[in-house]
C-alpha cells in the first residue's frame, strides 16, 4: 500500500502540487487523471522518490525516504514518459538493463519472454533508436518488467509506476498493454499509471484519482470519479458519460460533444 | 585464451542480438594486438638497435653492448610503456566522458580538463624560474608535469562547482562552463606565451603538440600511480554508465546511485587525463575515436567497451609513435600531429559513414 498525506511539491519556487493526498492498494490498477498541467507527472516522480516533496508517503508501512536505492529498485519499476538513448544499444540490450537492479540476474532468457510477452519477440537485434515510437514504448515496458517480474515477491507486492503508457500505441496495442498492467495488478502487484484515456482509464483501472491544479479533486472507483460533473470541470469541457452497454461490463464510457469546449 | 567462452554465463543457446560473445573476443584480440605493438615498439627505433639482436647476443652469452642497453632499457621501454598508459588513459577518459555526458562526442577536451592542464604546463614553463627555491629543488624535471596535472585537476573541481546544484550535477551546464573555461585558459596560455622566450617558445610548441619523447623511468614513476588508479574504477563505473543511457532518472530507478557515479567518474576522468597529459602533452582524437570505432563493432556496453578502448587505445598510440620517431628519423614528428593526421579524415570517414547510427 502507498499512503501519500499532505504532499506537495514546488518546482523553482512554483508550488505544482499542494496538500495532496493519495493512495493505492495491492492488487489493484489505480490509475492518477487530470487535464494537461495538472500535475500528474509531478505526483507520479514525487511517489517514486524522483522529486523532493513535503508531507509524508509511505510504501508498505515504512517512510519512501527511508529505503535505499537499491532497496527501492528492488520493490518498484519506472515506466517514463519517453525514453531517448544516448548510444546505439540493440532492444535486447536495452531490455537486459532491467537485470541491473540484481533481482533477475540469473534468469538468463527473462528478457526474451519479456520481448514475447509485449509483441516484440524478434526484435531482439534490431537497433532501439530505428524503432517506432510505439515499439520503442513496448520495449521500455519489457525493460520494466524484467526489473520487477514478480507480482509479489517474498510476500510483498511489486510495484509498477507507468507514465503515459499508451500514449504512442495504437488501440490494438493500447488493450494489450492495458491487459499486462492489469494482469500484473490481479496477481498480486500493484500498478500506477498516469493515463489520458478515460475510456481505458473505465476498463481497467480499480481505482481513479482525479486532480486538477496540483490538487486531488476526488479518488474513488471509476464509476464514481468519471461522472459528468466531475469531468466537465476537471477538464473544463462537456461530456456525457454513459455505461457500457455490453453484459458484465457496466463501466463508464464518455463522448465528448463537438462544440462543447467551454471557454473559461 | 581457454576461459575465453566462459567469461560470459551460458544456460542456452544464446538469442539474436546478443553481442557479448564477439565483445569478449574482440577484448581478446585487442590485447593480443597490444602485446605484438608493445614488441613492435621496442624493435622500432631511428637507432636501428633491434630487440632481437639483443636478445640473440643475451641467448647466446655475448655482452649486450651498453649502448643496446641504454638504447633498449633507458630510452625505448620507458617510452613504450608510457605510450600504453597514456593511449590506454586517453581513450577510457573519452569513453566515460561520452558515458557520463551521454553524448559520443563528448571528450575530456571539453570539459576543460585538457585545457586546464596546459595552462598549468605553460604556467610551469614560462614562470617556473620564478618559483622559490626550495620548491624548484623539490620538484625538479617534474615541474611542468606535476603543474600540468594539478591544471587539470583544478579546472576539473573548479567545472564540477559550477555545475553542481545541491547534490546535482548537470551535464549542459559543465559542458558549456568546459567551453568558457577553455576559452580562459587559452588566453592566459596565450598571454604566458607572448611573455615566453625563445628557448621557452620552443618547449610550449612541443608540448603543446605532443610527444612522448620525454619520456623516462621518473617520469613514469610519476604518473603510472596516478594513471592505473584510475583506471582501476572503471570496472566498478560499466553497470552504471550503462544505466545512465537511460537517463538520470531511470538510472536511479534501476538502483544506480546516479550522483555517487558521477563523483567517480569525474574524478576518474581528471586523473587519468590529466597525467597523461601532464607526461606527453595534449594529443588528440584517440579519445574520441577509439570508443566509436569500438561501439560500431560490440556495441556500447561499457562493461566490454571500457576495457577494449584501453587495449585499443594503447595500440593505436603506440603505432603513431612509432610513425613518430622513425618517419623524419632522426628527427621527431611530435605524436600529436601524426594522431590529429591519422585521426582527423578517420573520424571524418566514420561518421559518413554510420551516420543512420550515430544521428539520434
Amino acid at each position: 500500500m502507498i499512503i501519500a498525506q499532505n504532499i506537495g511539491v514546488s518546482i523553482a519556487k512554483t508550488d505544482i502540487l499542494s496538500d495532496l493526498s493519495f493512495h493505492a492498494g495491492a492488487g489493484q490498477l489505480t490509475a492518477i487523471v487530470g487535464p494537461n498541467g495538472s500535475g500528474k507527472t509531478t505526483l507520479l516522480k514525487a511517489l517514486t522518490g524522483e522529486l523532493p516533496y513535503t508531507g509524508k508517503i509511505s510504501l508498505d508501512g515504512d517512510d519512501m525516504r527511508s529505503f535505499s536505492t537499491a532497496a527501492l529498485a528492488a520493490r518498484r519499476a519506472v515506466l517514463p514518459q519517453a525514453a531517448v538513448l544516448a548510444f546505439p544499444f540493440n532492444v535486447l540490450e536495452v531490455v537486459r538493463l532491467g537485470l541491473l537492479s540484481g533481482l533477475h540476474v540469473h534468469d538468463s532468457d527473462l528478457p526474451q519472454r519479456a520481448l514475447k510477452h509485449v509483441g516484440l519477440a524478434g526484435f531482439e537485434a534490431r537497433f532501439y533508436h530505428e524503432l517506432s515510437g510505439g515499439e520503442q514504448q513496448r520495449c521500455q515496458l519489457a525493460r520494466v518488467l524484467v526489473q520487477v517480474w514478480h507480482p509479489v515477491r517474498d510476500g510483498k507486492p511489486s510495484w509498477l509506476f507507468l507514465d503515459e503508457p499508451v500514449s504512442a500505441l495504437d488501440i490494438g496495442h493500447q488493450l494489450e498493454v492495458m491487459q499486462i498492467a492489469r494482469d500484473f495488478a490481479d496477481q498480486g502487484g500493484s500498478v500506477i499509471a498516469v493515463m489520458h484515456d478515460l475510456n481505458l482509464t473505465a476498463m481497467f483501472a480499480n481505482s481513479v484519482a482525479l486532480i486538477a491544479g496540483g490538487r486531488r479533486v476526488i479518488q474513488d472507483s471509476p464509476e464514481n470519479v468519471l461522472t459528468d460533473a466531475h469531468i466537465s470541470n476537471a477538464y473544463r469541457c462537456n461530456v456525457q458519460v454513459n455505461a457500457t452497454p455490453n453484459a458484465g461490463g457496466g463501466a463508464p464510457y464518455l463522448l465528448p460533444h463537438m462544440a462543447s469546449i467551454r471557454r473559461a | 585464451m581457454v576461459t575465453m567462452d566462459t567469461t560470459v554465463p551460458t544456460a542456452m543457446p544464446r538469442p539474436i542480438g546478443d553481442r557479448r560473445v564477439l565483445a569478449v573476443r574482440v577484448i581478446w584480440l585487442s590485447a593480443f594486438v597490444l602485446a605484438l605493438t608493445i614488441v613492435a615498439s621496442l624493435t622500432v627505433g631511428a637507432s636501428g638497435t633491434s630487440l632481437f639482436a639483443a636478445l640473440i647476443d643475451w641467448a647466446s652469452d655475448n655482452e649486450i653492448g651498453l649502448r643496446e642497453q641504454v638504447i633498449l632499457f633507458d630510452i625505448r621501454a620507458p617510452r613504450t610503456l608510457m605510450g600504453v598508459l597514456v593511449g590506454a588513459s586517453l581513450a577510457v577518459s573519452g569513453a566515460v566522458m561520452q558515458g557520463l555526458f551521454r553524448n559520443p562526442l563528448a571528450d575530456p577536451g571539453l570539459v576543460g580538463v585538457s585545457a586546464g592542464a596546459g595552462l598549468g604546463a605553460i604556467l610551469a614553463i614560462v614562470l617556473g624560474g620564478l618559483l622559490p627555491a626550495t620548491i624548484a629543488a623539490l620538484t625538479g624535471i617534474y615541474t611542468v608535469p606535476i603543474a600540468a596535472f594539478l591544471g587539470g585537476w583544478l579546472t576539473t573541481m573548479l567545472l564540477y562547482k559550477v555545475a553542481t546544484n545541491r547534490g546535482r550535477t548537470s551535464v549542459a551546464v559543465m559542458l558549456l562552463a568546459g567551453i568558457a573555461v577553455g576559452a580562459l585558459s587559452g588566453a592566459l596560455s596565450g598571454v604566458l606565451v607572448y611573455m615566453a622566450d625563445d628557448t621557452q617558445l620552443r618547449d610550449l610548441t612541443f608540448w603543446g603538440l605532443g610527444s612522448l619523447a620525454g619520456a623516462t623511468w621518473g617520469k613514469f614513476a610519476v604518473a603510472a600511480p596516478l594513471i592505473l588508479l584510475s583506471l582501476a574504477t572503471t570496472p566498478f563505473l560499466a553497470k552504471g554508465l550503462n544505466a545512465l543511457t537511460l537517463g538520470e532518472a531511470t538510472a536511479e530507478h534501476l538502483g544506480i546511485r546516479v550522483q555517487r557515479l558521477k563523483n567517480i567518474a569525474i574524478l576518474t576522468v581528471a586523473g587519468a587525463t590529466g597525467a597523461a597529459v601532464a607526461v606527453s602533452g595534449g594529443i588528440g582524437f584517440v579519445g574520441i575515436v577509439v570508443p566509436h570505432l569500438l561501439r560500431l563493432a560490440i556495441g556500447p556496453d561499457h562493461r566490454y567497451l571500457l576495457p577494449a578502448s584501453a587495449f585499443l587505445g594503447a595500440t593505436l598510440l603506440l603505432i603513431a609513435d612509432m610513425i613518430s620517431r622513425t618517419i623524419i628519423a632522426p628527427a621527431e614528428l611530435p605524436i600529436g600531429i601524426v594522431t590529429a593526421i591519422i585521426g582527423g579524415p578517420f573520424f571524418l570517414y566514420i561518421l559518413l559513414r554510420n551516420r543512420g547510427i550515430l544521428d539520434m
